[in-house]
């Protein structure tokens, strides 16, 4: 268990966190023929933008409503409808989705009201659906940006009156989940012959592939159609505790039964995920996934020696920081620092001492006062790294000094046995060369040996000899 | 807005320095000089965004950013501003306000953050940042700034510039006003020469004053303070004692210069360090202006002897690419001062511009556009990217340079693009800065990728025998 403790300080030092307005925009990206637009100023957009480019090198839609001080004071209709129509006209999006931010929350814009009175007044906006999400920058991070997203999407779009289809099932991941995960989890679903529906979709959007055409909203990921059909599937899967608020809200919307996967990484958390799908599919688990499993369990075994007894500094939204946090501990490194950047009910079950909600400032303390070997957090953490002359292993977003982010993968047999050659391989090249006087007697054995008997003393200052030596 | 930001923009848009602003009609004038923003088809950074972007590169002073998480956690150590010493301006530093600040007010956080930040680092002064939300609710950063300089002893600058004022450039020239409102010339240099000059508008972005630096320490010149690349505090708060103003970057801080003339008699001229020609003119024009102000004359002699030996020094290097790059056709997406002087180095190395954008740039950056390419036809005002898009792709051009954000639409076009805005990580200043450019150019249009990704997939051309075989 667990103690969970939130930073004191006024001044957050190097951010670990991201905004939540940020992370909506993200999920909308998963949606295809979507545009993401965040109501707030134009600074908002611009640094989501930036941020995620420089993540995914990928060409990243996200509009503003471009708000200034006037329209601020005045209240934010006409720049949001204005916005509404040019977006329908220019990028002819089947959706758009809506973020507030922190500006447009404290002037308190009623958006929910905005939106009707944009489709009464303009009517041209009937082809378009539109999504909206509260997000205030002062409330929450990234990943409960995201989960609100997802909750929006779920609890508006799907039709209530589709039959079941007991092979279709509803995967409502994390935002944790990259484009590579997300593509994994598709190839293991199909195999047990489900039809998956992923929502939402980053694989299809943000997994670098090369378009026919030029266009100005994202390139694939869920289908608004496939959207509307969620309600028909026979199960709902939703990967990491971030997304329970969304399943139940499908499940009321219209009855689908939902489990929740707290993490796919990891041989015993990949079991139970493979056991599901053998069970809901009533077929046995494909000759390829056991060999993934035999392959897993031998990487293992090859890799635990390089994990064991190893001291870990990991930041981390907290889904993810529960994913890598308990990996590492299953193959015998020590779980020493935890900080993450929001609450959720995962955080007093890991297996840590303590974790802080805080940034890479307590980051970096900690891991030093802890004497970590290995420091595991997203690019931000390079700066601590150098300092601290400690490995990084760098996790989640934004990873703005690799490339390839996209297809990274983590989860199931497979995702779990990358995990474990890529953090392993780090921690081998860190195996330390001996030198000759690594291991130095102490002066009671060398003088011991020379037949000099010692006055028995309880705790003689350890260089007492060390000049007489010398 | 207080009135004290809405009297500072009014003075920022009233610009004696600026051309366009001197042409409009009093009415017009008082418009201000931002173009409304269209919502839903906007882009780029908002005012606080420039106010950081034009001060951050002042290294040893901490940035404080007042606001949500969104303002820093977004977009913190995302430039590569480089610095020769301190590395605390790539600190993130936050106040991260939450929802009870909002409502009860965040002046006693910053306070607190202030000390906090004072007490971690003791830089020699902090910087606090203004955000829309933070001047929503009302915090007076002015009067928080002015108890915690009297309090700690130490400056505290604020800097109102929150987003919502207006776009980035907008935001530059706030910047400005803060250095010119609360650090400039309050500190006395130990010593002056008459070899005195600032470099104002400026950032140090890969390192490229360095590529120029070693031209003015042959001529015997001083850079008393950059404004504000590699910047260190004390620098900027003496740089009244300088002899003459460079004013780089076209407008962005020319505030700076033109109230430095009105307070301090300093002279200035604006120049660019891109270009061969350019450098040659910028090292000429200080020379000058240098001995207008008290310099021997000796100094013009030794400067043309400078030039003559590095133009020729870097005209041979050049050559080499000369044969290879003879009637490449570039399109040159960028903005300001850069749209014409890179021009004339991409012709000296036999490059053929066939578009360079002016969407950033003033009536003058055209006249010189004109002036270097004969005429205005290739003037491209505001081209959306699947236009782009579509002249890469029938190959109208072959190669783009531009920033990072449009560089998919080249990539995605399977055409060349190089990076020539903030983002890249190659520094193009000075003549060792165009040889550096030339080489890029050269290395990206001859990289053997791109045979490669043009050719077809085996399957989609029409191979009569392999589908009568099928």
């Amino acid at each position: 268990m667990a103690h969970v403790t939130e930073s004191k300080k006024a001044c957050a030092v190097n951010p670990l966190k991201m905004s939540a307005p940020l992370g909506a925009s993200y999920a909308f990206m998963g949606l295809e023929s979507c545009m993401p637009l965040m109501h707030g100023s134009q600074g908002c957009t611009s640094f989501g933008v930036v941020l995620l480019v420089r993540h995914f090198k990928e060409t990243i839609p996200l509009q503003t409503s471009a708000m200034n001080e006037a329209t601020t004071i005045m209240g934010g209709y006409d720049n949001l409808s204005q916005a509404l129509l040019n977006i329908r006209s220019r990028a002819q999006p089947a959706i758009i989705g809506i973020c507030s931010t922190g500006l447009t929350e404290t002037k308190g814009d009623d958006v929910e009201g905005y939106i009707r009175l944009a489709r009464q007044q303009y009517p041209e906006l009937a082809d378009t659906e539109i999504v909206y999400v509260s997000t205030p920058d002062y409330v929450g991070a990234f990943q409960d940006g995201w989960a609100k997203a997802v909750t929006a999407l779920v609890s508006q779009l799907p039709r209530q009156d589709l039959p079941r289809n007991p092979l279709a099932v509803n995967v409502l991941p994390g935002s944790h989940l990259t484009p590579g995960d997300i593509e994994e989890l598709r190839d293991i679903i199909e195999s047990f012959g489900l039809q998956p529906a992923f929502v939402p979709d980053v694989s299809g959007s943000l997994d670098g592939h090369m378009p026919e055409q030029w266009l100005g909203t994202t390139l694939g990921g869920t289908p608004l159609n496939t959207l509307q059909a969620l309600g028909g599937a026979a199960l709902t899967l939703a990967i990491g505790e971030q997304m329970r608020p969304a399943a139940q809200a499908l499940q009321e919307r219209c009855g689908t039964p939902f489990v929740l996967l707290d993490r796919l990484t990891g041989l015993g958390a990949s079991d139970a995920f493979i056991q599901q799908l053998a069970q809901l599919s009533g077929r046995s688990v494909p000759m390829r996934l056991r060999r993934q499993r035999s392959q897993l369990v031998d990487a293992m075994l090859d890799g635990h020696f390089h994990f064991g007894n190893v001291k870990v500094a990991l930041a981390a939204e907290p889904d993810l920081l529960w994913a890598a946090g308990n990996m590492l501990t299953e193959m015998g490194a020590e779980l020493a620092v935890a900080v993450t950047t929001t609450r959720s009910p995962l955080l007093d079950k890991l297996p840590v001492a303590e974790v802080l909600i805080g940034d890479l400032e307590d980051f970096e303390h900690l891991a030093q006062a802890a004497g970590c070997d290995l420091l595991m957090t997203h690019s931000h953490g390079r700066q601590a790294a150098e300092r601290l002359a400690k490995p990084l292993f760098r996790i989640g977003i934004p990873m703005f000094d690799r490339v390839g982010n996209a297809h990274i993968c983590h989860v199931g047999y497979r995702g779990t046995r990358n995990f474990v050659y890529e953090v392993g391989n780090l921690l081998m090249d860190q195996i330390g060369h001996h030198h000759p006087h690594d291991w130095p007697l102490p002066a009671a054995s060398r003088l011991a040996a020379l037949g000099v008997a010692l006055e028995p003393q309880p705790t003689p200052p350890p260089d007492r000899f060390a000049a007489a030596s010398a | 807005m207080s009135p004290s930001l809405n009297a500072r923009i009014a003075q920022v848009f009233d610009e004696p320095g600026c051309d366009v602003n001197q042409g409009k009609s009093a009415k017009e004038r008082k418009k201000g000089c931002t173009k409304q923003l269209t919502p839903g088809a906007a882009a780029g950074g908002c005012a606080f965004d420039g106010a950081k972007i034009a001060l951050q590169p002042i290294v040893d002073v901490a940035h404080l950013v007042h606001g949500p998480i969104a303002c820093e956690g977004n977009s913190w150590d995302n430039r590569h501003s480089a610095s020769s010493g301190p590395q605390t301006y790539r600190t993130g530093f936050t106040t991260d306000i939450n929802e009870f600040d909002v409502i009860y007010g965040g002046e006693k956080r910053l306070f607190k953050a202030i000390r906090e930040v004072i007490e971690k680092q003791d830089p020699p002064a902090v910087f606090v940042y203004q955000t829309c939300v933070t001047a929503m609710i009302g915090d007076d950063i002015e009067a928080v700034c002015k108890r915690a300089s009297q309090k700690f002893g130490k400056p505290v600058i604020p800097v109102n510039a929150p987003g919502f004022a207006g776009p980035k450039n907008l935001g530059n020239k706030l910047g400005a006003e803060a250095l010119l409102d609360h650090v400039i010339g309050t500190v006395e240099p130990a010593e002056t020469t008459p070899f005195d000059i600032n470099i104002i508008g400026e950032y140090n972005l890969s390192g490229e004053l360095w590529q120029v630096k070693p031209l003015l320490d042959a001529m015997g010149v001083r850079v008393l303070s950059c404004i504000s690349g590699d910047g260190r505090y004390k620098e900027v708060a003496s740089a009244h004692r300088a002899k003459v103003n460079m004013m780089v970057c076209s407008k962005s801080m020319i505030n700076i210069a033109t109230r430095m003339q009105q307070r301090f008699g300093i002279p200035y001229f604006e120049g660019s360090f891109y270009g061969i020609s350019d450098m040659s003119t910028t090292l000429r024009e200080i020379a000058q202006l240098l001995v207008q102000t008290g310099a021997p004359a000796a100094l013009m002699d030794r400067t043309e002897a400078l030039i003559a030996v590095e133009e020729a020094r870097a005209f041979e290097r050049i050559r080499a690419y000369r044969e290879r790059l003879q009637g490449k056709k570039v399109l040159l997406i960028t903005g300001g001062v850069k749209s014409w002087s890179v021009v004339s180095a991409l012709q000296e190395a036999g490059l053929e511009v066939v578009g360079t954008s002016t969407k950033k740039s003033t009536k003058e950056d055209k006249e010189k556009i004109k002036e270097i390419m004969g005429d205005d036809a290739h003037m491209i005002d505001d081209m959306p990217p699947r236009q782009m898009y579509a002249m890469l792709r029938d190959a109208k051009a072959d190669i783009m340079l531009s920033g990072g954000r449009s560089q998919f639409v080249a990539l995605k076009a399977r055409m060349p693009w190089m990076d020539i805005n903030q983002e890249r990580h190659h520094a193009f200043a000075g003549y060792e800065g165009m040889v550096t450019m030339v080489a890029e150019i050269d290395k990206a249009l001859f990289n053997p990728v791109w045979a490669q990704v043009r050719a077809a997939a085996p399957w989609e051309t029409q191979d009569t025998l392999l589908t009568e075989a099928l």
